[in-house]
């Protein structure tokens, strides 16, 4: 029997302060499974943080980060990171040292790495270590190592911000293919055309606060603040207050 | 001028013939310095990592002490070892002064804080890449320790040889605590020391032929080891 979902995460009076300066203030909202969740704004806006935050990279100041499974709810996420982290190893045993590190045994790690780096179209690369691969494979490794974990919520923040667009195109097809094999999607973005192909719902952030939590159609049909509006028309928004 | 030309031909000679009296010197310095740097290694390397990696009370003062030591002059080193080893002193009862064991320890003293700081560094740069990725894994502290003490060997190897080849040119300290006893304590760089001072040329040219010969592997092999590691993107 499957353990209960670890979803609904519950998110609210979220606030983060650092340098005596409040990156994030009162953000509250609540994420249910299946649909894919697009944190979008502009830099600055908090939605590296609010995503640290929600895989307890970080503390908040104040506020409540709430899951709805109980026990061991780290071990049943994962986070790819704007800069893909890769350990001084081949790529395969950058997904060796995932599986290990969640007590996988070595016999049962060849045929799951196998089939991850499968994948992510990664086979032939096997041996290579990976800080020779290029940005674009790294990513896709990254994501390969994440999806080896068989998260039920994977983080992503900006997962395609320094890549060129056919890698791009590449990961966010693995990003797809995460989400139809089951798990939830958590990804930041402030690329507009990004944000329509991957978003089932959109988290607008601006300046630290949530200003809009719509479903995707909805948001970019019809947006409700004129901070969203400038976004979404690719104008200069300027704060009169 | 002959008398130095007639010593590096002799002191050559000496090298190429595997003179027994030098080969048993040289045998003995490996042995000491070999074995020093395993055991500063053993405490340094994790030490190193652990300073980068950890925070507790304390930590900082740590890193100066450890990064202050790096400078300890060897003689001073030495006589602390010997104040501690003596007769009268702390550890007498070991009966090591005078043994090739006390110059291990002086040696070790020695070059345990150049391998904790450089390991500390290494691990520094790695750590500060790693940190959110392992901590989103559920690595664990001891794990991450053993994970950028891994990644990092390549700098680390370097570290360590760093040390040897202190060690292994260092003539203070194992003077003082060795006594550079003929047969049981005498090392490359006494030897020479001593058979300057007596005139005996020949001997302690062949023997800084060794040492250079030595010094010039280590550093060699530093390099290797920096190619390889820019090859494997490290």
């Amino acid at each position: 029997m499957p353990a209960p979902s670890i979803l609904p995460l519950t998110v609210s009076s979220l606030r983060f302060e650092a340098g005596g300066r409040r990156l994030i203030d009162d953000v509250g909202f609540t994420l249910d499974a299946g649909r894919r969740s697009v944190i979008l704004g502009p830099n600055g806006a908090g939605k590296s943080l609010t995503l640290r935050i929600c895989h307890g990279l970080l503390r908040p100041t104040a506020g409540t980060v709430r899951w709805q499974g109980g026990a061991d709810v780290r071990a049943r996420q994962a986070m790819v990171f704007q800069r893909p982290v890769m350990l001084r190893r081949t790529a395969w045993a950058n997904l060796s040292y995932a599986l290990s590190v969640r007590g996988v045994p070595r016999r049962e790690r060849a045929g799951r790495i196998a089939e991850a780096l499968r994948r992510a179209g990664l086979l032939d690369i096997a041996r290579t270590p990976a800080r020779l691969l290029s940005v674009g494979e790294q990513q896709r490794l990254a994501l390969a190592r994440a999806w080896l974990l068989e998260p039920e919520v994977l983080f992503l923040d900006e997962p395609t911000a320094s890549l060129d667009p056919s890698a791009t195109r590449a990961v966010e097809a693995i990003i797809q293919a995460i989400h139809a094999a089951g798990a939830k999607i958590v990804l930041t973005t402030q690329d507009m055309g990004q944000a329509r192909r991957l978003g089932d719902e959109v988290l607008f952030l601006y300046g630290g606060r949530l200003l809009e939590h719509a479903p995707a159609e909805r948001f970019f049909e019809t947006p409700a603040t004129p901070q969203a509006r400038a976004f979404i028309n690719g104008e200069l928004y300027e704060d009169w207050n | 001028m002959t008398e130095l030309s007639d010593a590096f031909v002799a002191a050559f000679r000496l090298v190429v013939s595997l003179d027994p009296a030098l080969g048993e010197i040289v045998l003995r310095s490996l042995q000491v310095s070999l074995t020093a740097v395993a055991a500063a290694s053993l405490v340094a390397l994790p030490l190193g990592a652990a300073l980068a990696l950890l925070r507790f009370p304390g930590r900082g003062a740590l890193t100066v002490l450890v990064n202050a030591m790096m400078g300890l002059p060897p003689v001073v080193v030495g006589l602390v070892v010997y104040l501690l080893l003596s007769r009268s002193g702390p550890l007498g009862v070991l009966g090591l002064l005078f043994t090739p064991a006390a110059m291990i320890v002086a040696q070790t003293v020695l070059i345990l804080p150049i391998v904790a700081s450089l390991a500390r560094e290494s691990s520094e740069g790695l750590w500060s890449e790693y940190r959110e990725q392992l901590a989103s894994f559920g690595v664990g502290p001891g794990r991450a320790i053993g994970t950028v003490l891994w990644d990092g060997r390549h700098a680390l190897a370097t570290a360590v040889l760093a040390g040897f080849g202190r060690a292994s040119a260092e003539v203070g300290a194992v003077m003082i605590v060795g006594g550079n006893i003929d047969h049981v304590t005498r090392v490359m760089t006494t030897a020479i020391a001593l058979e300057t001072s007596k005139g005996d040329l020949a001997l302690a040219l062949g023997l800084g032929v060794v040492l250079i010969v030595i010094s010039i592997s280590v550093n060699a092999a530093i390099y290797g080891l920096g190619r390889s590691r820019r090859r494997e993107g490290a």
